[in-house]
């Protein structure tokens, strides 16, 4: 069953991937996308991830997607877009070197067997102690405290420069 | 002291100088926001050094000299281990200092722009400390997550820094090509990130080594994400096949910003660059050896004979930052002790040089972008003749010219490069650079050995206070190196000691 669903998810993320780059209007591209990050949210459901499942349908599926399409409907994108879109030769080429990285992976997983990641047993672990809220937190406060500091410095980098930039008066 | 990094509170001290310059960033921006700095006349009347935005851009290099303070500080400090998240060594702190001197000079040399241009101070100055924060974050980094947040917070305030001048058309062109190429890149080295996690199960670059060493990661995964890691990385430095945005981007950006981004960038990029690759990624150099040589051939003779043919001085130094890029990659390529040393040597020497240069084209520019034509600097030298003398040392050792900063460091190199044996590398460096003579000197030729266009068309020249310290400091370091290299490559030397060894203790700082 569980194999099932996870070849159906890894599908639709595949699918709504390629939709992403080969869709004709923004929106759709934008449809599509929302569908890749809900295949991923399944996937992370698949893996026990539950808190990060829902974190990436709120956050991502959920908040950023709407700001996009808001982005996209304010600005009026919604046209054929299709013109200005580079064809042929790029997409054989784009799509010939993701093929190539692909298959370079399958075979490496076709070799080596799908296999528990090197923290599988201690994620359980901590999973079981915590809970799936509580295993994050732990990690991001303890092990990973200097990045999530970091992140917030980002954040506030970004901040200021998207102010400067869109600020009205000059 | 000593640092255990089992306790969180010991990251405190280990990251105190990144710390003290982000407070300061935010101290800076607060003031900007708070005090009044609109009503600035447009007049070109008045000393740039104490007014308008002036006043934040002296508390941000106050926040330089209190970050500079606490990491000479962090040199009596000593860590147990050498796998923590943060690095406190000699590498990480010697090239704190050169990002420290890199964005000090660039501050000094924006106040006469940032008054000219009615830029927002407080913003502006405040992005140049939070990224150099961002810069440090990167340098000292021992993990690829931090890595790529130093990356993060450093390009994200670049870009912004890059579109600033919101009255230039070209500045947002700039900005948005950078952002969009950026971007892309960084997706580049965010998935080089996860395969080489996903070859060796850490992100941590200290077992990184480990396992590839051992030999136990998988290869397939390891060798394409080491391939997206170049990629990423050899974006920001701008090696060849990743340079295209580098002349737009140098030539739109804001002259005191592009001084800011070819050096400081740049040697961040660089010191990063070499620790994950000469640290973690030493086990798989076979791999990635031929790569690099490549990029490195490919950088110095592309970007030399794309110099060549420059009329814009602007575009000019930024093919030249390229082929800068192109000779430290042989320090790259070879991947030593000595190499390491080179390194920093050559990012001490070309942050001074690169930055100083951009002074002196920001004050012929006079108002923004203009006069940024080889032509516009006729007869220049004649009519200033202090400012044509240090422009004059700086192209000289840019070029690599004998008696000079850049000569040392381009000798270091080679002598790393042939440690390693990378005898074609040598040869290609040294041609280069002759050929690298032919552009720099043109400048030089033009500045002296041209009458000037129009009479009094270099009156007019600002040197504000702060740009004065900076150019005299920077013909002494570049004299002074170029003279005296010993104690400078001997501290670069000290500082890289057991950089590349993967066991053994660590060589004690506070001694």
């Amino acid at each position: 069953m569980a194999s099932v669903l996870f070849y159906m998810f890894a599908g639709l993320a595949i699918g709504g991937a390629i939709g992403v780059v080969m869709a004709k209007s923004p929106i759709g591209s934008l449809l599509f996308m929302v569908t890749t990050l809900g295949a991923m949210a399944g996937t992370f459901v698949l893996l026990e991830a539950h808190f990060l499942a829902a974190i990436q349908i709120i956050v991502y599926a959920g908040a950023i997607m709407v700001l996009f399409l808001f982005v996209i409907m304010l600005l009026n994108l919604g046209h054929d877009y299709q013109k200005d879109l580079k064809g042929g030769a790029f997409a054989v080429i784009s799509f010939g070197i993701t093929g190539v990285i692909a298959g370079f992976l399958a075979r490496e997983l076709g070799t080596t067997g799908i296999q528990d990641g090197p923290g599988g047993a201690s994620i359980d672990a901590l999973i079981a102690e915590h809970g799936a809220v509580g295993a994050i937190a732990t990690e991001l406060y303890t092990t990973y405290v200097v990045p999530f500091e970091i992140t917030g410095i980002l954040l506030l980098v970004a901040i200021v420069g998207a102010l400067v930039l869109a600020k009205k008066e000059v | 002291m000593e640092l255990d990094f089992s306790r969180q509170l010991h990251y405190f001290w280990a990251l105190m100088p990144e710390m003290i310059l982000c407070v300061c960033g935010m101290l800076v921006l607060l003031r900007g926001v708070s005090g009044k700095y609109k009503e600035q006349s447009v007049s070109t009347s008045g000393d740039p050094s104490f007014t308008g935005g002036a006043e934040l851009g002296w508390l941000a290099l106050g926040g330089i000299l209190l970050s500079a303070m606490a990491n000479g500080w962090l040199y009596g400090v000593e860590e147990i281990g050498r796998d923590s998240m943060i690095a406190v060594d000699g590498f990480r702190l010697f090239s704190n200092w050169v990002l420290l001197l890199a964005s000090a000079l660039a501050i000094m040399v924006s106040f006469a722009y940032v008054y000219r241009q009615r830029l927002q101070a407080g913003e502006f100055y405040g992005l140049i400390l939070l990224s150099t924060a961002g810069m440090m974050f990167m340098t000292g980094a021992r993990d690829l997550i931090v890595i790529f947040l130093g990356l993060e917070v450093m390009s994200i305030s670049v870009y912004a820094l890059t579109a600033f001048n919101r009255r230039d058309k070209k500045s947002a062109e700039a900005g948005l090509k950078y952002f969009l190429l950026g971007a892309f890149a960084t997706g580049f080295f965010l998935y080089g990130i996860a395969l080489v996690y996903g070859a060796t199960g850490s992100t941590n670059v200290y077992d990184i080594g480990h396992v590839v060493s051992s030999g136990d990661a998988s290869s397939t995964l390891l060798t394409i994400g080491i391939a997206f890691l170049t990629i990423g990385f050899g974006f920001k430095v701008s090696a060849v096949p990743f340079h295209m945005w580098t002349p737009d981007v140098y030539e739109g950006a804001p002259a005191p910003v592009t001084a800011f981004m070819s050096a400081a960038v740049k040697a961040a990029a660089f010191v990063a660059f070499l620790r994950v690759f000469m640290v973690g990624l030493d086990g798989a150099y076979d791999t990635w050896y031929p790569i690099m040589w490549w990029l490195a051939a490919l950088t110095m003779v592309a970007a030399n004979l794309m110099a060549l043919v420059q009329s814009s001085v602007k575009r000019m130094l930024a093919y030249s930052s390229v082929a800068h890029a192109g000779y430290l990659l042989v320090a790259i390529t070879a991947s030593n002790q000595a190499a390491a040393a080179g390194l920093l040597f050559y990012l001490l020497i070309y942050a001074v040089m690169n930055v100083a240069t951009f002074a002196v084209v920001i004050a012929v520019a006079h108002h923004a972008e203009q006069r940024m034509q080889v032509d516009d600097y006729a007869g220049f030298g004649w009519v200033q003749p202090m400012l044509g003398l240090s422009l004059t040392v700086f192209l000289l050792s840019l070029a690599g010219f004998p008696g000079t900063g850049g000569f040392m460091a381009k000798i270091f190199l080679l002598q790393a490069a042939a440690d390693a044996q990378l005898w074609y590398l040598m040869v290609v460096l040294v041609l280069t650079t002759i050929a690298s003579y032919w552009y720099y000197l043109r400048v030089a030729w033009f500045m002296w050995m041209k009458p000037q266009d129009a009479d009094g068309q270099h009156d007019r020249v600002v040197v504000p206070l702060p740009m004065r310290i900076a150019l005299v400091t920077s013909v002494a370091i570049v004299l002074y190196l170029g003279l005296f290299p010993g104690t400078a490559i001997d501290f670069a030397r000290e500082s890289v000691e057991g950089l590349g060894a993967l066991s053994g203790a660590m060589p004690g700082l506070g001694q």
